[in-house]
């Protein structure tokens, strides 16, 4: 069964509906990735995914076994609160010294647990953030716009970093991004939203869409040529052979 | 041995420490430093109650607190402006407190004694109360350390791990407005604020964890109390203040310390 189905969605703000008809599933071990421009929903349909919110209209169901993993788009932790890389992984369960250790090599970030949060850089902060996250062993890990403030190559090393804990864990990942250059190629799916699901597909079908170049244009074609080009080469996808 | 005032006092006053430390540190954490105002000063309001319908000054205390702190916690969330909110009530809590104790018909009541506090008057019966919340808070925040603290991070990452937010604010919410009550007797309503932000800020400069910086609170909160009463009785100063000061100290010099480490 899918690990998360949401059906007939409808979410609203005091401005008015923010999400309104949308319908998505996510199956065990599928990447796939949510985009669209800013105020588009993507944040409140994550934060339905997680509970954070309940819809104003529709149903979430979610498997009996779903474990999710949550890298948030940020965390700011409040000077006044002195937290160590090594304490962290212990919220909210207290873990393990080794399994501590293992998440934070396989997250790409060993050897930090000694540090203060607050001295990391943006990118170590990110994979701190995501090895936490599974920890849990999550059969489902969601980013939240998890590369904001990572240059071009940061995050696509950060993403690199995703998909090599997902053949790992074997877990669906479900990222939200407005970075479609550097994401979508490794997604097995991708959703375009805007208030509603505009279209869905693969990536090279949504990237034809449209819906798509409606919102995005065709702008960013370049470059997503060039990160494909990128990660096929990193992990032999081969879908330009 | 519970016969010498100056002895209940000084249990008292560690008592109070002890209720104070570890809740101070979320109050530090979650910048509730005006929430905790807001109850305090509400609890006035609660004195003039309790005095009115000759109940004991804990019962009126707890219940004003409480209904203040249930106020604030319902309009919370709610896109309100906090601090504008937490200033009126603070305010008017107190204004309201202030006149409805000059109502109250026959007795010229004292009111330094609520408004700073008047440890030496501790009767045993204070004092069991005192204890026996400062073990009902502790009791409450070492059992959902986890819990608070995710939530304190982020509720988002509460959200995601089965962690009600919410549910943990009121626990803290209940919590302050009993510690509020209890902390009334030793250090009035004007400064029980400083007693629960001082030690947690104090112990800030020095702690690498969370569960370090609680403990350190508390250590500095109980060393700040029998400083506070060793000035008070030497010097016959007010014993709440005399607390407080101690506690600023202590915070001046780890402040000063982690400067010159760093």
């Amino acid at each position: 069964m899918s690990l998360l189905e949401l059906k007939g969605i409808e979410a609203r703000h005091s401005a008015g509906a923010v999400l309104h008809n949308v319908s998505l599933s996510i199956e065990p071990g599928e990447i796939v990735t949510i985009v669209g421009p800013n105020g588009s929903g993507k944040s409140t349909l994550l934060r339905i995914m997680i509970g954070a919110l309940q819809p104003t209209k529709g149903s979430v169901t979610r498997a009996p076994d779903l474990r999710i993993g949550y890298v948030p788009q940020t965390l700011h932790i409040d000077p006044t609160l002195p937290m160590t890389v090594r304490r962290f992984l212990d919220l909210p369960n207290r873990v393990g010294a080794i399994d501590a250790a293992a998440a934070l090599e396989k997250a790409g970030v060993a050897g930090l647990g000694q540090q203060q949060m607050a001295t990391l850089s943006g990118g170590q902060f990110q994979r701190v953030l995501l090895a936490r996250a599974i920890l849990s062993r999550p059969n489902l890990l969601l980013l939240d716009e998890a590369t904001q403030g990572l240059d071009q190559p940061g995050s696509a090393s950060f993403y690199r970093q995703i998909d090599a804990v997902r053949h790992e864990l074997g877990c669906a990942v479900v990222m939200v991004s407005h970075e479609l250059h550097v994401v979508m190629s490794a997604s097995d799916r991708v959703i375009c939203l805007n208030g509603h699901i505009c279209c869905e597909g693969t990536p090279d079908v949504v990237t034809a869409a449209p819906a798509y170049r409606e919102l995005f244009g065709t702008g960013t074609k370049g470059a997503l040529a060039l990160y494909r080009h990128d990660h096929d080469h990193d992990h032999d996808h081969g879908d330009h052979a | 041995m519970l016969d010498d005032f100056i002895i209940r006092a000084v249990l008292a006053a560690v008592g109070t420490a002890l209720a104070t430390g570890l809740l101070g540190c979320f109050v530090v954490w979650r910048r509730m430093a005006y929430f905790g105002d807001a109850t305090a000063h509400a609890a006035i309001l609660g004195v003039a109650l309790s005095l009115a319908f000759s109940v004991s000054i804990f019962a009126g205390v707890l219940a004003v607190s409480l209904a203040v702190a249930l106020l604030v916690f319902a309009l919370s969330g709610r896109g309100v402006a906090m601090d504008t909110l937490l200033g009126v009530v603070s305010h008017g809590a107190l204004a309201l407190g202030l006149v409805a104790v000059s109502l109250v018909p026959g007795t010229r009541l004292d009111l330094d004694a609520y408004l700073f506090g008047d440890v030496l008057l501790v009767s045993v019966e204070n004092l069991a109360v005192i204890w026996g919340g400062a073990v009902i808070v502790t009791a409450v925040l070492v059992r959902n350390w986890a819990a608070l603290l995710t939530a304190t991070l982020s509720p988002d990452l509460a959200f995601a791990a089965d962690i009600n937010p919410r549910r943990e604010q009121l626990i803290l919410t209940l919590l302050l407005a009993m510690v509020v009550a209890l902390s009334i007797k030793v250090v009035g309503a004007l400064l029980i604020t400083a007693l629960l932000i001082v030690p947690a800020a104090a112990a800030r400069g020095i702690a690498r964890t969370p569960e370090g910086m609680a403990a350190l609170a508390t250590l500095i909160g109980v060393l700040s109390a029998l400083g506070g009463m060793a000035l008070s009785l030497r010097f016959e100063t007010p014993a709440g203040p005399s607390i407080v000061c101690v506690a600023v100290a202590f915070f001046a010099i780890s402040t000063v310390g982690a400067r010159i480490r760093a």
